[in-house]
């Protein structure tokens, strides 16, 4: 395939961004909105030199990756929704051993069977430690068929920077439509050298290797805890990445990620041509959460009101509410059942907020 | 074989712990079985001499912690998925021997879809799976292999068939699918048996060594803490009550299937 | 003559290797109490009846017993 533009489907890229980060092994099992995943992996990774399983269950499947991961090797898994909540002890166990890896959960209607339309229902279990336990994800969230190849691959490479599993959190919609994507920015590479910990064959001299997540002296579980613990806090400071667009002057700031964030673009255009300013910051990692840069412009003068467009009810919005922390209005447009935004369900409440910063119907307060 | 000066005599040492396993002494109740496999498993694997190739995938149940007993690599798993993550490891490091060690609750209960599925992939894994009949680690709750009329903290009148079913017979269920190369049932509850059942772990290993397919021995064992027996009853009971639920023997040997398969080719030829 | 050794800190006195034994040369003495706060057995050999057999070591649960064999001392 050639490495300048190619047009594809987002399920495909992701998969091809797996390949230039050097991933040899891919566990999954079939769920729609991410079958295409799936169905790639088993016809390409060979080519590779990879290895693909269709697992009994996602719960089999992520536990495979832990066995990969935990020999060095750089795996994956991908799912939706349902699938990603049967992984949540896996990737427990897998923060706690610091194992590196990459979920990709193609998000769809919940709870329960759902739909297989579009829905930002996991952000909390995908951002909040979604298993047992005092763990966290890196969690990225592209919002074109360029950034599911493009995360998929910097997922990798934050995963082995940081021993901790990355998820890429995106929605149906972003898995499925098909735009132009370059990989010149995914050179082809090979993983880090990991013999300091990983499992393998050993000569005499050694130390010998375990990975373990049970500690039976609460002293010594606290010591691990903490280290765990020190490493998120650095992340915290070295990792938070986001995108603004039109943001310098604008008056409402807006912040959405996913295929509302697309949308926002539209709605922004519009407003513009309306002499209004709006703009918007997206966050690409939703774990570690851009706070400081939302307070920066909940500071300004500029920025008179925030509003958070999500498909859920109400999940990023929290979120960016410990960013503004009351300094401006805070305002939170839904979606729900899979219905996927159009521009006027955005410039409407816009216009009605740039007109009274504290309009009733649309602003959100934690009652 | 070491030579040690005893009282100025030469002695060959010809029993002594296995070099694959680690100076901790086993943390399991006095007389418990998980013990003499820990030990045989450990003699097989110096005997094979594979112990630096080795891979331990550690469960979760009273051999949760096998891995400070053994003397490789190894990784503590999710409760019931040591297949799943030895398929994993396998997959990217086949050069690499993997042992799962796992109980009666982890491979039959909660694990029982990875254990067949990983057999039935023919994964080349060598699955230890100790059956006592019972949750050791949690205190003596009833597991799938329970015996009918065994009281346990879950079934104090007594297993009863009508309302919990039959003690389940894993070795009899995997045999058939073709990704078996060796699946044996053994004992250890006297030396005879102890013997017969290294044979058959070293015999296990060998089908994953040679590329054959997935291997398991079912070992049953004794739980004298929660049977609440002594250790000599405990195996009195596995020799007269286990073994006559859980029939000792070969249930799949995939290098006497291929000496049949010869054998009727000669005949027809 | 062949002998075993009994490593009185890891064997836990579960006695099995006591009726293991042909000549029942393991006896449950009790007579001291090991780190763990158990009794281990206690290998009473005096006639020098053990034949390193190690049906004792292959029962053992815990690899506590070792067993040795004398060099044969190549005559001068």
């Amino acid at each position: 395939m050639s490495d300048e533009r190619v047009f594809m489907k987002g399920n495909h890229a992701a998969c091809e961004g797996a390949y230039r980060a050097g991933c040899k092994g891919y566990f999954g099992y079939p769920i729609t909105p991410q079958n295409e995943v799936t169905e790639y992996m088993s016809a390409h990774i060979w080519e590779h030199g990879g290895t693909f399983i269709q697992s009994e269950s996602e719960v089999a499947a992520i536990n495979m990756v832990m066995g990969a991961s935990a020999t060095g090797t750089r795996a994956m898994t991908s799912s939706s929704s349902p699938g990603i909540s049967l992984k949540q002890e896996g990737l427990s166990y897998i923060a706690m051993m610091e194992l590196p890896m990459v979920v990709m959960n193609v998000v769809r209607c919940g709870p329960g069977l759902g739909n297989i339309a579009p829905h930002q229902g996991d952000y909390f279990q995908a951002t909040k430690g979604g298993g047992h336990g005092d763990y966290r994800l890196i969690t990225l969230a592209p919002n074109s068929v360029q950034e599911m190849a493009q995360f998929v691959y910097d997922a990798f490479n934050l995963a082995d920077k940081w021993r901790n599993p990355a998820m890429v959190l995106t929605d149906g919609t972003i898995g499925q439509m098909m735009e132009p994507v370059d990989y010149t920015t995914m050179p082809w590479m090979d993983p880090p050298d990991k013999s300091e910990w990983q499992l393998d064959e050993f000569q005499e001299g050694r130390e010998r290797h375990v990975l373990t997540s049970i500690w039976l002296d609460p002293a010594d579980m606290a010591v691990a805890h903490e280290k765990l613990i020190e490493k998120y806090e650095r992340l915290k400071r070295e990792e938070v990445r986001y995108t603004e667009y039109l943001t310098d002057d604008a008056e409402v700031l807006v912040v959405a990620i996913g295929s509302p964030s697309r949308v926002t673009h539209s709605a922004i255009r519009i407003l513009r041509q309306e002499g209004l300013k709006v703009g918007l910051l997206r966050p690409i990692t939703v774990w570690p959460f851009p706070y400081s840069a939302i307070r920066e412009y909940a500071d300004s003068k500029h920025v008179k009101a925030i509003l958070v467009a999500e498909m859920n009810w109400g999940q990023m919005v929290e979120d960016v509410k410990l960013s503004v922390l009351g300094k401006k209005p805070l305002h939170f447009v839904p979606k729900h059942g899979g219905l996927t935004f159009t521009p006027e369900d955005l410039t409407e409440p816009i216009r009605e907020i740039l007109k009274n910063p504290e309009s009733p119907n649309t602003l959100w307060h934690v009652s | 074989m070491d030579v040690v000066t005893i009282e100025g005599n030469e002695y060959k040492v010809v029993a002594q712990r296995p070099k694959s396993l680690t100076d901790k002494p086993f943390t399991y109740c006095p007389g418990c079985n998980h013990g003499t496999t820990h030990k045989i498993i450990a003699e097989v694997i110096d005997e094979l001499g594979i112990q630096h190739r080795c891979i331990g995938i550690a469960s979760v149940g009273c051999s949760v912690f096998s891995y400070e007993f053994f003397d490789f690599d190894f990784i503590s798993v999710p409760h019931g998925r040591a297949l799943a993550v030895a398929t994993g490891a396998k997959r990217m490091r086949p050069n690499s021997v993997l042992m799962t060690y796992q109980g009666d609750g982890d491979l039959a209960a909660i694990g029982i879809a990875e254990t067949i599925h990983a057999c039935n992939r023919g994964e080349r894994v060598t699955c230890i799976f100790v059956n006592n009949a019972i949750y050791g680690m949690t205190g003596g709750q009833m597991a799938p292999t329970t015996l009918l009329g065994m009281k346990t903290t879950t079934s104090p009148l007594g297993r009863d068939a009508k309302r919990i079913g039959w003690p389940i017979k894993m070795s009899e269920m995997l045999a058939p699918l073709p990704g078996a190369a060796y699946i044996a049932r053994v004992s250890m509850h006297d030396a005879k048996h102890i013997l017969k059942a290294k044979a058959a772990i070293k015999k296990a290993f060998r089908a994953q060594l040679e590329d054959k397919g997935f291997s398991m021995v079912e070992v049953l064992s004794n739980c004298n803490v929660n049977w609440h027996v002594t250790p000599q009853e405990g195996v009195k009971f596995v020799e007269e009550h286990m073994t006559k639920n859980f029939p000792l023997g070969v249930y799949k040997d995939v290098w006497e299937d291929e000496k049949a398969a010869k054998q009727t080719d000669k005949e027809k030829g | 003559m062949p002998m075993i050794e009994i490593l009185d800190d890891t064997c836990k006195g579960c006695l099995l290797c006591i009726p293991a034994c042909p000549h029942e040369l393991i006896h449950n003495t009790k007579a001291k109490l090991n780190k763990r706060g158990l009794y281990p057995v206690e290998y009473v050999d005096p006639d020098g009846k053990c034949t390193g057999c190690r049906l004792c070591s292959i029962v053992c649960p815990d690899a506590a017993i070792r067993v040795y064999k004398e060099v044969k001392k190549k005559s001068a």
